[in-house]
């Protein structure tokens, strides 16, 4: 009895599945590849404008433990998509965000979901594991895609359909390295690092690298991942009891005011040193500021910049999300002016096809340079790597401050 | 026609549920071939067929055999992983992608067969709940291990380290350049070449459903329902009760490891953290909803349920409170003896109806 | 001093983890059923604290005492809705629906209070220095072992002096031959979900006190350690389940510090295995023979 109640149940998902399908496989009808408009090859005209609608995807993960990331991004990119909307400069642009729970798998289904939905210009994944499965995908089907936030030089590494709003720059391991050896020369570094994360672990390998040929002493390495990411008594112990005044943390800010708040629990004060991805660490709801006091940090993205811009960003996200936007949220809405800068550049019409648009994209790209909120005068090398200049910080008194 | 009266009740099952496979493989290759499916469900159809393969050899163990475990998805990183590696090891050496793909699977069933046995040895001596906390653990074990895999290969072959620290890097392994780095600790395989295809997934599904079917209609099979219905007595009459554990146990776990060797090939990244014990949990659901021992019902819970929170996309951010509601209903309603009872009155007439036919 | 530091941060883990598994112990010791939700009823617990602490303003006592009423409650709804329409279903379906219920609170969670962590201030913030600042313990480890005796001296004393407590006990033992004997059955069992709830409750604020965080997912993984606790010690047994969860959280804290960052939990989880096998029903468990 139970089998065939359950069956019936079964029919009912299956109908409803199905019919899910099918709308969703009736609006793609205009715009996919399927029925190539005749008029699109015609018009190519040198930085000319682009017109019509084009179908923007966002995806990431907005449910499970990553959802932070995902929400921030994806409400960045609409606000930009409304703003671009109120334009009125010809182009229009429909933007649809999927969830990926931050799992390589579910992320492909997003993308197809997507696809089915007529999907002409990808701005994702959001984080770096669904981000390599799913560019994978979009360089066979030549749809072209920018990360907002995946760092990992994986995702862009052999495709030429993929770019990157954030850095990948492990650079700033060096750059944090040599900051350190000239002006605290002497101190005991210790590292923790989040090593299932590839932004993470390059910092810290360029870091070490570097600190090894600058003669840093680093007395204590530790690493935590996403599993074991609230607690942090053991890491800390370490260090203190290695000696360790300056903890280099290169990881996002999330952990890392989970790091601050720990060390002062067990009254234990180093001095903090973050990178970009510390950035945020002032607005984490219920952070004790005070904590980050004289932490330094390079950063591309400042909630607090006064630039009329970042203050009109900050507000309208304030508004519709009442909360104080992070980088993430800044690199979707980078994202979705990128794209729209390079569909003006290339001079695309709505009507063109997922595959039409990427190599026009793609042949504008390292030719056109943007204005954003985590960089001005962005420019791109036609690996996909982001070139922009990002600010050394140190906090004082709850804001930053240039040193 | 006569012939086909004569054969017993569960070999017409069985039957039946070998013809529906096939009967779906080739109504869904028609309807892709001639593009009447969209790509959301095409991309989804090797993803199933690796659930369908989880649940009906996950259904082995808690349905067949009667022992709940909760750390399946173990064995499907096993297999994933080392199908991975077999597959990305071999790329230079066999060209034709087939062979590697199959390669892969033949090396995933064989390493998760190999987990299985050193699970099931301590994990089967145990009864009920423990079983399933320590199967749990074992998941959670096997997750950690292969978080601290980096694996890479040139031209001098396979590299391997175990980074017990945390701080090893993948240039701790010394390779020339130009090698190819296939599992990057606990960032995962990375750039991992797509050779799953729906057909290997097809395929699979069978060779499954051949192994347990027989399995379960074989001498060895009545021997694990016997201890699964009542161990004291199977044990008194003679029936080997670890032996017959183990084969169940070990079949399930191989199987379940070529399902993930095949998954683990369908994207080019692969987290290890991705088979936790929700994803156990997910296989287990597939497998209580379908009905316990019941394998066609497996097959089509796992199709169902892998599709519906990709049908409940349009709910957006409520999807998974959706459908955390769908499940929590599912089980009160099919538990729920007054519709029981209602369902039940139609029941006996449909059969007497069969029996007529 | 590094090894006392590290037994310290071992000890207050553990006795959070302690304070989960008597609730735990107690549910499954009478209802024989796996509560995968009693991990997201201390995130719930959590948040309620949080929001009174920050939002209403009320003093941490207050807080505390308002997310025990409110766990409670939900406890008490959980079982009633969920579990009790069960209680005759095979013991798998029971599971799923607790899986269900737990989904349904993460994601619930995920859409009141989002997805962004909240920074949780302590309830008993500053720390004990010793030997000129070398061993510092933070005032919420102690505050956490002290609730930690008091809970499980109270328990033991509740079960075996007062009549609820009994007829818990007897319910655990035999529902039919307590039924029998006059008890109301499901009355204990909502008594047991709702002490249950309200530990998971006080739980929730000392974990988030201690590891200073709070997401909807906090309280998945410390639910699993908890249970795994509780079986380690001998499932159904109070004392069993307080020794099972220092025991661990000391495990884990050595393992990190001693052996790897990476291979903690195994560590915790191979202990376990090797526990059980020498003895199958836990350090302190009753071990009860099969009838034929």
């Amino acid at each position: 009895m139970m089998k065939k109640f359950f069956g019936i149940l079964l029919a009912l998902a299956m109908v409803l599945s199905l019919a899910a399908c099918g709308g969703n496989g009736g609006n793609d009808t205009p715009a996919t590849n399927d029925n190539p408009p005749a008029s699109a090859d015609a018009a190519q005209p040198s930085g000319g404008s682009a017109s019509g609608t084009f179908k923007i995807g966002g995806i990431g993960p907005l449910t499970g433990g990553a959802a932070i990331y995902g929400n921030a991004a994806m409400n960045g990119a609409k606000i930009a998509v409304d703003e671009i909307n109120a334009l009125n400069s010809g182009v229009t642009l429909e933007f649809q965000a999927e969830d990926d729970q931050h799992t390589p798998d579910i992320s492909v289904n997003a993308y197809n979901t997507l696809m089915d939905w007529g999907m002409q210009v990808l701005v994702g994944c959001v984080t770096t594991g669904p981000c390599i499965a799913v560019a994978a995908e979009t360089y066979n089907d030549r749809v072209f895609t920018l990360t907002p936030s995946a760092s990992s030089t994986d995702v862009i590494s052999g495709k030429d359909n993929t770019f990157q709003v954030c850095f990948t720059d492990p650079n700033q391991g060096t750059g944090s390295a040599d900051y350190i050896s000239e002006n605290m020369s002497g101190a005991k570094v210790a590292i923790i690092y989040k090593n299932d994360d590839a932004y993470s672990q390059g910092i810290r390998d360029t870091f070490v690298a570097e600190a090894a040929s600058k003669g840093l002493e680093i007395v204590s390495e530790t690493t935590f991942n996403e599993s074991t990411k609230t607690e942090f008594s053991v890491q800390l112990t370490a260090a203190k009891s290695a000696g360790a005044d300056l903890i280099f943390l290169p990881m996002y800010y999330e952990p890392a005011s989970v790091i601050l708040t720990q060390a002062d629990q067990m009254g234990y004060a180093p001095t903090f040193f973050g990178v970009d991805g510390m950035d945020g660490i002032l607005t984490q709801p219920g952070f004790n500021t005070q904590l980050a006091e004289g932490v330094m940090l390079l950063t591309p993205f400042s909630a607090d910049a006064t630039d009329e811009r970042t203050q009109s960003f900050v507000s309208k996200y304030n508004e519709l999300y009442g909360e104080t936007p992070n980088q993430f949220a800044a690199d979707g809405y980078d994202a979705v002016y990128i794209v729209y800068e390079a569909l003006q550049a290339a001079g695309c019409s709505g009507d063109m096809s997922a595959e039409e648009i990427c190599e026009a994209i793609i042949s504008v790209m390292p030719t056109i340079s943007v204005d954003g909120l985590t960089g001005q005068g962005m420019t791109w090398s036609s690996t996909g790597e982001v070139s922009k200049a990002p600010m050394a910080v140190v906090i004082k008194d709850g804001v930053y401050v240039t040193p | 026609m006569k012939k086909l009266k004569s054969l017993k009740t569960t070999t017409k099952v069985d039957f039946a549920t070998y013809l529906g496979v096939i009967a779906a493989f080739f109504i869904v290759s028609l309807l892709r071939s001639q593009g009447l499916l969209n790509r959301s469900l095409t991309g989804m159809l090797v993803p199933i067929c690796c659930y369908i393969v989880m649940a009906v050899s996950l259904n082995l163990t808690v349905g067949i055999l009667g022992e709940l475990s909760l750390g399946h998805a173990g064995f499907m990183s096993v297999g994933a992983f080392s199908g991975i590696i077999v597959a990305m090891s071999l790329q230079s050496a066999m060209p034709v992608a087939w062979v590697r793909l199959l390669a892969a699977l033949i090396a995933g069933a064989l390493f998760a067969a190999l987990a299985g046995l050193i699970v099931g040895v301590p994990v089967l001596r145990l009864r009920g709940d423990y079983l399933a906390i320590v199967t749990l653990a074992f998941g959670e074990i096997i997750k950690e291990l292969i978080n601290c895999l980096l694996v890479g290969y040139d031209e001098n072959g396979l590299h391997m380290a175990f980074n017990i620290s945390g701080t090893l890097t993948i240039d701790d392994l010394h390779m020339s350049p130009g090698a190819v780095t296939i599992i990057k600790g606990a960032q995962g395989a990375t750039g991992t070449e797509k050779l799953a295809t729906f057909g290997a997934g097809f395929l699979l599904v069978m060779v499954t459903l051949v192994v347990v079917l027989n399995l379960v209609r074989s001498r060895a099979g009545r021997a694990v329902m016997a201890i699964r219905d009542n161990r004291i007595a199977a044990e008194s009459i003679g029936v080997n009760v670890t032996k017959y554990k183990l084969i169940a146990f070990i079949t399930s776990a191989a199987l379940a490891g070529a399902s993930g060797a095949l998954f683990g090939l369908n994207y080019s990244s692969l987290v290890a953290s991705k088979f936790d014990f929700n994803t156990s949990i997910l296989v287990l659901v597939y497998v209580v909803l379908g009905g316990l021992g019941n394998i066609w019902g497996s097959i089509i819970a796992a199709a169902v349920l892998y599709i519906l929170p990709e049908a409940l996309r349009q709910f957006s951010d409520y999807r998974m409170l959706v459908y955390a509601i769908v499940l929590i209903l599912v089980m009160l309603a099919t538990n729920n003896p007054t519709l029981k009872n209602f369902l039940g009155r139609f029941k006996p007439r449909k059969q007497q109806g069969k029996e007529a036919v | 001093m590094e090894f006392l530091s590290y037994l310290i941060s071992g000890i207050s883990l553990g006795s959070i983890y302690a304070i989960i598994a008597l609730g735990y112990t107690m549910v499954y010791g009478i209802a024989k059923m796996l509560n995968f939700a009693h991990g997201d009823v201390i995130m719930v617990g959590g948040y309620v604290s949080l929001v009174a602490m920050t939002s209403l303003g009320v003093p941490s006592v207050a807080a505390i005492l308002l997310a025990m009423v409110v766990c409670t409650i939900l406890g008490v709804v959980i079982e009633r809705l969920a579990y009790k329409p069960l209680r005759d279903a095979p013991s798998l379906a029971v599971l799923i629906t607790a899986i269900g219920v737990s989904y349904f609170l993460q994601n619930a969670a995920l859409q009141v209070w989002g997805a962004n962590p909240r920074m949780y201030a302590s309830v008993a913030s500053g720390t004990l220095k010793l030997f000129d600042g070398q061993l510092t313990i933070p005032y919420v480890s102690l505050l956490t072992v002290a609730a930690c005796i008091v809970i499980m001296v109270g328990l033991t004393l509740f079960t075996s002096r007062t009549k609820m407590g009994k007829a818990m006990r007897a319910c655990s033992e035999d529902k039919g031959a307590a039924q029998l004997m006059g008890i109301d059955v499901n009355r204990t069992i909502s008594m047991t979900f709702a002490i249950g709830s309200a530990l998971a409750a006080i739980a929730g604020v000392l974990l988030c006190s201690y590891t200073t965080s709070l997401s909807p997912t906090t309280g998945s993984m410390p639910g699993i350690k908890a249970f795994t606790a509780a079986v380690f010690g001998g499932i159904g047994s109070i004392p069993g389940a307080f020794l099972g969860g220092l025991l661990l959280g000391i495990i884990e804290s050595m393992a990190k510090a001693y052996i790897s960052m990476q291979l903690a939990n195994s560590i915790v989880f191979a202990v376990l295995i090797v526990v059980l096998l020498v003895r199958p029903a836990g350090l302190l468990g009753k071990y009860v023979p099969e009838k034929v």
